[in-house]
Formats: C-alpha cells, structure tokens, sequence
C-alpha cells in the first residue's frame, strides 16, 4: 500500500506543470526499483489467468494456460503458485516459487500422475519458461541489483535506461535498455543486446490497465529475433488484494489445488 | 479382435463428448459439462522388441494401445477423480481382467474423492497413486506399489507407480505436516514373473520365463494383511525433513515357501528419515531406513531375507544451460551376514554384504523444451552390473508427442538384480495424443 501511495503521489507530481520537483529526475536506481515495484509487486498479493501463444518461425502455435497466485512476503520476497490448465500434458501440474531477493529461489513441481511433489534444482534464470519466448526472470522479476542501470535520456513519456549486468558471465546479454512509463513506472519495452552490440531479443508492454487503481499489464510479448520466434501473454482476470493465505504455498494446496485456481 | 473394436469405439466416444463442433460464442453445454465434470486423457501406441534372443520370451517386448481417461470434478466440499487406462496389450498370456493386479483390458490408476472433515484434515479415499521419499528411481521409504514390468518394458515412467487402495489422511498442524496412509489389504509390487520378462530362478538355478511363470502366495485377508505407512515431514528454512515409518510386507516376492515352492512376501516393518534441501548451485538428499524383517530376525533363515539398512545420497544441479544432471549413490547393508552365509544352501549364490549402486541422470532440453534427451543410468560396481535408460521425446504439437528409448541391461552374472534382466534388454517407440 505504500509502495502504492508513493506511486500515486509520484505520478500526481509528475503530472503537475511546472512543478518544482518535476525538475528533479529520480536517480537511474529509482527508477528501476520504482519499475519493479509496479511490475511485480502491486498490492499485497494478486491472481491472474494467463494465456501464453507461443508462435515459432513456421506459423505454428502453441498454447499455454495457467493460473498464477503471487504474493508478497517480507523482505520482498514472494511466493507463487502456478496452475496448467493446458495442454493437456500439462493440465493439473503446479509450480510452486518461493522467490528469495538476492538468493536462489526454492521451486517445486507437482506432478498429478505420479503424486509426486518434486522440487526443482536451482537452474539459470534466463531460460525460457514453459517454452515460451519468456524467460523465468521475466515472469518473477530481475533483481535490480544484478545490473548497473543508467538514465540515458528523458523524454515526455518515458525513462530510457541501460542496464548493464555486474556478472557479464551470468547472462547472455550485454546489455539492455528498457523504456519507462514516467507516470505508471511500467516498463513498456526492453531490448537485449548481445556482445556484439546486436539487438537479439525484445520484451514489450502491449496493453496497460488500471485495475483497482494499479497499472497492470494485461497484454506483452516476447521476441527472440534471431529465431523469430514470439510469444504473447494476456493476462485476464486479474485481482489485487485477494488476500491468499500464506498456506496456499504448500504441499497440501499442491496435491489439493486451491479454488482460486481452479475456478 | 474384439478388444481393437472396443477400444476404438471409446475412443470415437471420448472425441464426441470433447469435440463436439463448437461455433464462436455458443457452446453447447454437453451433459458431463453440466455435473461440472472435466474429460481429459490420452491415446498412447507402444512397440518394443528385444535386441537379444531370450530362449523365454518372445522377441516383442512391447505391442499395446492405451487409452486413459480423466474425469474429475473439483467443488468446495470434495474433489472426485476417475482415471482408467483402456488397453489393448499384445504381450501376456493371461487376459483375464483384475483391477488390483492391473492385469486385462483396463488398468484403474485412481477412483477416489478428496475432502476436508475439518480445517486442518484432507482425507483421499479410494484407489490412488502414492509416492514418497526423496531418491530419483529409487526407493527406501516409498513403499507404496511399483509396477517393475512397466518401468523396465518401456511405457512412460509414471506407470513405475502402481495404484493403492487405502484411505489417505494428511493433517497440517503447525509443527509438521503428518501423513498416513492406511491400505485395508496388501498392495504387492507388479513384480517380475517371467510372464513379461524373464528372471533368475533360484530353484532351477537358471534363467525363466514364460516357462516358469512365478507362482506367488500373496497375503490378502482384509484388515489382517494391511499396511500402514507414515510420514511426518516440515520444512527447516527451505530443508525439507521427514521421518518414515512402515509395517506391512516386503513389497515384492522377497521370500520362498520350501514346501509350497510358492514365492512369498515376508513381514516387514520400516522406519527412517531424509533431508533435502540446497547445497552450494544445486540440491542434495539424504534417506536411510532400517528394513526389519520381522519373520527372520535373526537372519538365519535362507527363505527369508534378512533384515537390512538403507542409504542412499544424492545431489542434482544444472551443468549448463537447460542440461542438468543429477548423482546419487546407494547403499543396501545386510544386517545378520554371518547368519546368512552360515544358512544358505549349497549350491545357492552367496550375496555381498553390501551392495552399491550409483545412478547418474542426465537431461537436455533442446527447442524450446519440445526435445527431451535423457539418460539414466544404474550401475552397481558390488554387483557388477548395471541397467541404463536412454530416451528421447518430442512434442509435434501440443497435442501429439513420440518418444523412443530403451532398456539395457547388462551384467557379469545372471543371478545379480539388474544381471538377470540381460536378455530383457529392448528398444521402444511410441507415440501420445493428449486430449
């Protein structure tokens, strides 16, 4: 709620002409911390249904369909739950996070077939998630200080930042920039680049709502432009503030899943 | 003949109640749609040959179609699940239909309902898989049913797991989560009989099969021959530690009855422990249980195994991008040695004490996680003998999935665990619609 209300206040600021403040840029820190905050962490916890399109450079699809509860725990850690609703290979199995900021995650999958509760080694986060053009750090978040960032330049709307990693070996970028809403903090679009100095893959905000007063994206895709490959997410049914019980993030909720995903 | 037609029927069936044609924006509410049932499953075709000559099974290691169906219904009071697999199976001589053996036409994997009596209870009654333990491929307090003739004929890996039929109790207190299992009558591996793949008959000192199809005297009085399993597990900042405890039988014909020359399946009671959690980029494990094999305390009678420890540790980490591997070395100590050796009869293959296996994993996705190569690998350097498990998968579409693997086994004696299986060795392929 405090992140909120910062958020507000910032963007009434931001909006105000001529204000005083308005001169002073937040730092190139800020900004990405602010980005991440509105990005990943709006409300206390939240719900979406996501219907990922993974379409691959002959023209077919794929499709993935989940569920996802997300919430916030102390020290900005957080806990997910993911459901597979489709394909069919996949229905029933659940992936469970428990995010830990500056840490490997501890991460488990459910297996319905077997009845088996499998946790899962931690692995590089920069690999696609579910097979799609997303990385797991896409959907869980980067931890902001993992890059050096930059404010490159301003404009009416957006932040431009570079973000350059600490641990070059860690990554398969060089960099990458990111453009900033100035109002909501979402990030509308970030382009990685390789060693090479060439633009490899692109993440992009489509489509932006307000849902219970949090900027939330409801539509982005992902492009691996040296495979052409792309995938859309939409995200519907998206709730704030639900208020999930910390219990929904174990064991039991995983070989009983919880009717918030089920429904 | 009749068994194609009907299963071609169920299939045509089950694509009616899932395809009926839908037009944008009207879809019309089939009956099961209304009870708010869900229809899932698959249509699984299977083919596998020996790569050796067995003098005592057919050369087809492997001919079957399969048809799984999944209807399940998920409200707030209780959760209901029906899941049974149709099949057509080329290879036994027995077709007679026996849920609990799996043997017929139709395998039931799982019939049961889920609830909640009160806040801190679920309850699962029925027919269901159950699984435990922290080993990869294997198992020390697992000691729910596990069908070998799957695992080493080439269907998918989670026909490893045989269904149970108990009553299922977790309850969540704030201490550790306590897990019962209750089984009214014993639940037997699937072991091997030599009906599917031969084995090492102890009595006619050779290799057997569908020659001498094992003839097994099971404990089956409801009540009397229960089981009863229980896991007391919590999680220590992300270290997952349990405690194990069993009584009922050894799961797979483990003894001999000299008179009746029918295998049997001794007492047993077990308990122990494990841990997992992270080390250093990757995760390792830790379980042991003491097997006390009540018929035989002893150790001193050749009919009846003697009582053993278990050990087994592994670890698991990613190697590289979407390439990981995981290790595990395990142990099985023979408790009353000197007895044994002093007891079994001449002419009878003398055990080691110990014996060691070590298993590696290793697995690579490669586009787009469509293309799954893994090898597993067993290899006992006390039994010197080893079994590994070559696979690859690719999925077409969503929908559509081929797989081809194989089964090898090899070893410097007949009479050792994975030695025996030798001849068994086959390759496989088969394909899976998902619907």
């Amino acid at each position: 709620m405090k992140t909120f209300l910062f958020l507000l206040i910032t963007a009434i600021i931001a909006l105000v002409p001529g204000s005083s403040i308005h001169a002073e840029e937040p730092s190139a820190d800020k900004i990405i911390e602010m980005a991440n905050d509105a990005s990943y962490y709006a409300g206390k916890d939240g719900q979406a249904s996501v219907r990922m399109t993974i379409n691959d450079s002959s023209g077919d699809t794929r499709i993935r369909e989940f569920m996802i509860l997300r919430k916030n725990m102390d020290k900005k850690d957080q806990k997910f739950y993911v459901y597979f609703k489709a394909p069919a290979d996949v229905r029933k199995m659940a992936y469970l996070v428990w995010k830990h900021v500056g840490g490997d995650d501890d991460r488990w999958l459910w297996l319905p077939a077997l009845n088996l509760k499998k946790r899962i080694a931690p692995g590089d986060k920069r690999t696609s998630f579910a097979g799609s053009d997303f990385f797991y750090e896409d959907v869980s978040g980067r931890g902001t200080g993992e890059d050096s960032h930059e404010l490159i330049k301003t404009d009416n709307n957006r932040y431009l930042i570079k973000n350059v990693p600490k641990d070059p070996d860690s990554v398969e970028f060089a960099y990458y920039n990111v453009w900033i809403n100035r109002e909501t903090f979402l990030p509308e679009k970030a382009e990685y680049y390789n060693k090479n100095g060439k633009l490899y893959r692109s993440v992009e905000a489509k489509k932006v709502v307000i849902i219970q007063g949090y900027p939330t994206v409801t539509e982005s895709v992902a492009r691996d432009l040296a495979s052409g490959t792309s995938t859309t997410n939409k995200f519907e049914n998206v709730k704030y503030d639900i208020g999930l019980n910390d219990k929904i993030f174990t064991e039991r909720f995983l070989r009983r899943p919880p009717r918030e995903v089920t429904r | 003949m009749i068994k194609i037609k009907y299963l071609l029927m169920l299939l045509a069936i089950c694509i009616l109640i899932r395809f009926t044609p839908v037009h944008a924006g009207e879809q019309p509410e089939s009956l099961l749609d209304r009870l708010g049932i869900d229809v899932h499953g698959f249509a699984d075709l299977r083919a596998g040959t020996r790569i050796t000559e067995d003098d005592y099974e057919r050369d087809t290691s492997l001919l079957e179609s399969r048809l799984q169906l999944d209807l399940s219904r998920i409200d707030d009071i209780a959760a209901f699940q029906i899941r049974a697999d149709f099949i057509y199976d080329d290879i036994p001589k027995e077709t007679d239909l026996d849920l609990e053996d799996g043997t017929g036409f139709i395998d039931l994997r799982e019939a049961n309902v889920l609830f909640s009596p009160i806040d801190i209870m679920d309850v699962k009654i029925g027919r269901q898989i159950l699984t435990w333990g922290t080993g990869d491929l294997l198992f020390i307090n697992d000691l729910f049913p596990k069908d070998w003739q799957s695992f080493f004929c080439g269907r998918d890996v989670e026909y490893l797991k045989a269904p149970s039929d108990a009553l299922f109790v977790s309850m969540f207190p704030d201490f550790a989560n306590i897990d019962l299992a209750f089984t009214p009558r014993f639940d037997a591996d699937r072991f091997i009989s030599g009906e599917r793949l031969s084995y090492y008959n102890p009595a006619l000192g050779r290799l057997a099969g569908r020659d001498a199809v094992v003839e097994d005297y099971k404990p089956d009085d409801w009540f009397k021959d229960s089981e009863i399993s229980l896991r007391i597990s919590r999680d220590i900042s992300g270290y997952e530690l349990a405690f194990y405890g069993y009584n009922g039988f050894w799961k797979s014909p483990a003894g001999m009855d000299p008179v009746r020359q029918e295998a049997i399946f001794p007492d047993l009671t077990v308990c122990g422990a494990s841990i997992r959690g992270r080390l250093k980029n990757g995760l390792f494990n830790i379980e042991t249980a003491y097997y006390n094999s009540k018929d035989d305390t002893s150790g001193d009678n050749p009919f009846i195994p003697n009582s053993e420890i278990r050990l087994l540790a592994g670890y698991e980490q990613e190697l590289a991008r979407n390439f990981s591997g995981t290790f595990q070395y395990y142990l099985e100590y023979m408790k009353d040695y000197g007895s044994y050796r002093a007891s079994l009869p001449a002419g009878n293959h003398l055990q080691d004490k110990d014996r060691h296996v070590l298993t590696l994993r290793l697995t690579k996705l490669a586009l787009n996680q469509n293309l799954i190569l893994s090898l597993f690998s067993y290899y006992s350097p006390s039994d010197k003998d080893a079994y590994f498990r070559p696979n690859i998968k690719y999925k077409l579409s969503d929908s559509l999935m081929i797989t081809a693997g194989g089964n090898i086994f090899t070893g410097s004696n007949d009479y050792t665990f994975f030695g025996q299986f030798e001849k068994n060795s086959n390759i496989y392929t088969g394909m899976r619609y998902s619907f």
